[in-house]
């Protein structure tokens, strides 16, 4: 076990591996991709309050979750990569730094899209929306400090532990619907018991969520193979990837 | 349902399709951006080599 978390921390070997499993990454995106859409927005019935408009769930709560989930990795890859000097760890904080801010971005959007016609503003500051606006900052403040860095281990550890003092965020996005009285609704499928939502809705919600976040995973390892390439440049075994 | 019907979203469509259009444009930058970086930055490094085996 440990030997082969060693193999896969070598840059050349996870240059290999992630090669080949990135097209079985990409076509299961695609398949959970597109049964998604098709259960969301043909076989799931219309919401008896909220119509139609309910269907932007299924972009909107995956992307909300991804946002979360995103920085938990980010922040762990740069946690391994401080502790355990693995430079690979700090490729792949560096790689999900603009996927969670595109995650981010994604969620707030869509909910103020959903808002507007179904509490009749774009935006107020709630707990829940103001929580994820400062979520989005996190992520563009890493990204703005790792670009700052030309040093790539002074630009992973200063990123990180920007990372760090950001992780106290996510509880506070995550319970916000409960310490607070905001206009967000509450959770309804990550919470103890059965969750209260339609399963002809939770299908397609869970499909969505799941084809997030293989996409995630296979964007993640195509950014981390350019950015491996790049730092490795000087060594023997990229010479020979290049030449083939 | 009809397919007018369908494109309608019961009123909302605007905001519906605006997000699944939002979310289509975000996803298929983040893949297909560091593709051609793949690419470009292969170019560039292959390069870079050639003129160091040169020299």
């Amino acid at each position: 076990m440990w030997t082969f978390f060693h193999k896969l921390a070598s840059p050349k070997y996870f240059y290999d591996i992630s090669g080949r499993l990135l097209p079985w990454f990409g076509a299961a995106t695609l398949l959970l991709m597109l049964a998604g859409l098709y259960q969301g927005l043909l076989v799931a019935p219309a919401d008896y309050q909220q119509g139609e408009s309910y269907r932007i769930m299924f972009i909107h709560v995956p992307a909300a979750w991804m946002s979360m989930f995103v920085y938990m990795v980010m922040a762990g890859a740069g946690i391994i990569g401080l502790v355990w000097k693995i430079k690979l760890a700090d490729v792949v904080a560096a790689s999900c730094a603009p996927l969670g801010a595109s995650f981010t971005f994604l969620a707030l959007v869509t909910g103020s899209l959903w808002g507007k016609p179904m509490w009749g503003a774009w935006w107020v500051w709630d707990a829940r929306l103001t929580s994820e606006l400062i979520l989005l900052f996190l992520y563009l403040g890493y990204i703005a400090l790792q670009s700052a860095i030309d040093d790539t281990r002074t630009a992973a550890r200063a990123s990180t532990v920007l990372a760090l003092v950001g992780v106290v965020n996510i509880p506070i996005i995550h319970y916000s619907v409960v310490w607070w009285n905001t206009l967000h609704q509450g959770a309804t499928v990550t919470k103890m018991g059965a969750p209260s939502i339609a399963t002809s809705m939770l299908i397609p919600l869970l499909l969505m969520a799941l084809a997030f976040k293989v996409y995630f995973f296979t964007v993640v390892l195509l950014r981390a193979r350019n950015e491996v390439l790049k730092r490795e440049s000087g060594s023997g075994w990229v010479k020979d990837v290049l030449m083939h | 349902m009809t397919f007018s019907e369908f494109l309608n979203m019961g009123g909302y469509a605007f905001y519906v399709w605006t997000s699944y259009a939002l979310a289509g444009v975000i996803l298929l930058a983040n893949l297909l951006l560091p593709m051609l970086n793949a690419r470009k930055q292969r170019r560039e490094l292959v390069g870079k080599l050639r003129r160091e085996g040169r020299a």
